[in-house]
């Protein structure tokens, strides 16, 4: 099975290069400048030339996209089965979770910044706050998706409410808790880059729009390109947890 | 084998012999409110008593609300009118000691077959080593011995079906009652779970409701057919099988047998 992922994983790859060569033909041949577009070279130029650099502020802005989305679990799951379980938390809160969702996070970005301040908390806080809602949305749905069989075998067999949410509501959710969890993560990103935009002082946001100011295009770029290795690295990381807490899963699933 | 035949014979030796029959449905009723509509009377009277260690088949048409009437024996449903007695108890919610076969094996996706079959067992805080031993034991004896670290994705409709059999009768309960489970396969898969039920039966000893809509099987598999008519159900004909068990394959093409099917489908309006 090992070697079909590798000889799969050689079309993107290729792909990418095949991007990659076209980018450096065009900037050769238009002589475009460094600051509209940098050359594939320049933006590896900086990335070696600044690893350090590029390496702390990637630590600052994974710790704000952790931590959101760790916030967002920890308190999106239990209200999400708070929601599920109880009629009147469901009329109370669900709708004022829909009606939060409809605030641009991009717009409140600047109050959470006044509030939490320049570090990371701020990036954390917004970060958690996109995050958040896929997350609570995706396990209530699973919660309530229940294959009606298993839940007439519970009843069959006198099992208790608590039983039931344990050995059988809760696993049946995780394909959707994941499902959740996997835009989430990468919202989260999403969020911690808007809030480096608003206002901070250090992350690859704030690194990319800084190099900007200073027509420095190539480490505008090279921050560019951490960035998605980093969402993707996150990304991956919540597919292993599925496949290490979801094994039952792999083989419907094809990816 | 022979530890599932001792205990399973304990409850009847419990039942002194001039009391009530082991269950006794007692003019039993459904009716279904519904909005906007008249209600929906689903079972208008069904009464019949069954005796320990029978297995008894409810054989009607789809819609005839048999599965409903099994639902109200299991204690999953209540009927709106009658009486429910098992074992001297009024039947009016699920009880510890019956098991239920469903139309779909109902197997929790992320366990594996033993686990499945321990479910029961867990639920009530007794999965220990003689019900392991148990779990083994009807593994072996519904021949899915050497599958209980398997999921149930990578078995057959046939296979998964048999684990919850096993997982039905892991409690040693004293009434089993089976909702068309074979409804779903294949007719040579079919005829080899009817064999493999009948021997399930001679080892355990099992008081069985079988709810199925085909003739022969219901035939093959009973003591006794109760024929459901068409909605509201009422009794159409109660059908005592007399022959004998250990019963086999070739039984299908007696003309006893033959008979009773004639007697079924005239009951069910089919033929005259």
């Amino acid at each position: 099975m090992k070697a079909v992922y590798l000889t799969r994983s050689l079309y993107p790859i290729a792909g990418t290069a095949a991007i990659i060569v076209l980018w450096q033909l065009y900037v050769d041949l238009f002589e475009v400048s460094v600051v509209v577009l940098p050359s594939p070279f320049k933006v590896l130029l900086a990335m070696i030339e600044e690893w350090r650099l590029l390496l702390s502020e990637s630590w600052v802005t994974l710790l704000e996209c952790v931590y959101g989305f760790a916030l967002a679990v920890g308190l999106g799951i239990p209200i999400a089965v708070a929601v599920t379980s109880s009629r009147i938390l469901n009329l109370t809160f669900y709708p004022i979770l829909i009606a939060s969702q409809s605030v641009p996070k991009v717009a409140i970005a600047p109050i959470i910044l006044v509030w939490f301040g320049l570090g990371i908390e701020s990036k954390l806080v917004i970060a958690f706050l996109v995050a958040f809602f896929p997350i609570v949305v995706d396990t209530a749905t699973g919660l309530r998706a229940t294959p009606p069989g298993l839940l007439d075998l519970a009843r069959s067999l006198k099992t208790s409410p608590l039983q039931t949410f344990i050995k059988i509501r809760f696993p049946a959710a995780l394909p959707f808790i994941f499902s959740g969890a996997k835009v989430a993560v990468t919202l989260a990103v999403i969020g911690a880059v808007i809030g480096e935009f608003v206002g901070a002082d250090s992350g690859l946001g704030n690194l990319l729009l800084t190099a900007n100011s200073q027509l420095d295009g190539a480490l505008a770029w090279a921050a560019l390109v951490w960035l998605s290795v980093l969402g993707i690295l996150l990304f991956a990381l919540v597919v292993i947890a599925e496949r290490l807490l979801m094994p039952w899963g792999i083989e419907g699933s094809q990816h | 084998m022979n530890e599932l035949a001792v205990q399973m014979a304990e409850p009847e030796t419990m039942i002194p012999a001039d009391s009530e029959p082991f269950g006794r449905f007692e003019n039993v009723q459904m009716v279904f409110e519904r909005s906007r509509q008249d209600p929906l009377v689903a079972i208008e009277d069904i009464s019949f008593d069954i005796d320990a260690g029978q297995l008894i088949s409810l054989l009607g048409p789809s819609g005839c609300g048999k599965t409903t009437f099994l639902r109200i024996a299991a204690g999953l449903t209540r009927a709106t009118g009658g009486v429910v007695r098992i074992r001297g108890v009024d039947v009016t919610k699920p009880q510890d000691d019956f098991g239920f076969v469903f139309q779909s094996p109902n197997l929790m996706p992320w366990r594996n077959v033993l686990d499945n079959v321990l479910f029961p067992m867990e639920v009530k805080r007794r999965r220990n080593a003689a019900a392991k031993a148990r779990a083994a034991e009807l593994l072996e004896l519904v021949g899915l011995a050497g599958f209980e670290k398997v999921r149930p994705a990578e078995l057959s409709g046939g296979m998964q079906q048999r684990a919850a059999l096993c997982r039905a009768l892991i409690h040693e309960p004293s009434l089993l009652l089976m909702d068309e489970p074979f409804g779903a396969l294949d007719e040579l898969t079919r005829m080899e779970m009817n064999d493999l039920l009948l021997e399930i039966r001679q080892v355990t000893g099992a008081t069985t409701l079988f709810v199925t809509h085909s003739i022969s099987e219901a035939i093959y598999l009973s003591d006794r057919v109760v024929v459901f008519s068409k909605r509201p159900a009422n009794i159409a004909d109660l059908l005592e099988i007399d022959m004998v068990y250990p019963r086999s394959a070739e039984l299908r093409y007696v003309p006893e047998f033959t008979e009773f099917e004639h007697r079924a489908s005239i009951a069910l309006g089919i033929s005259r």
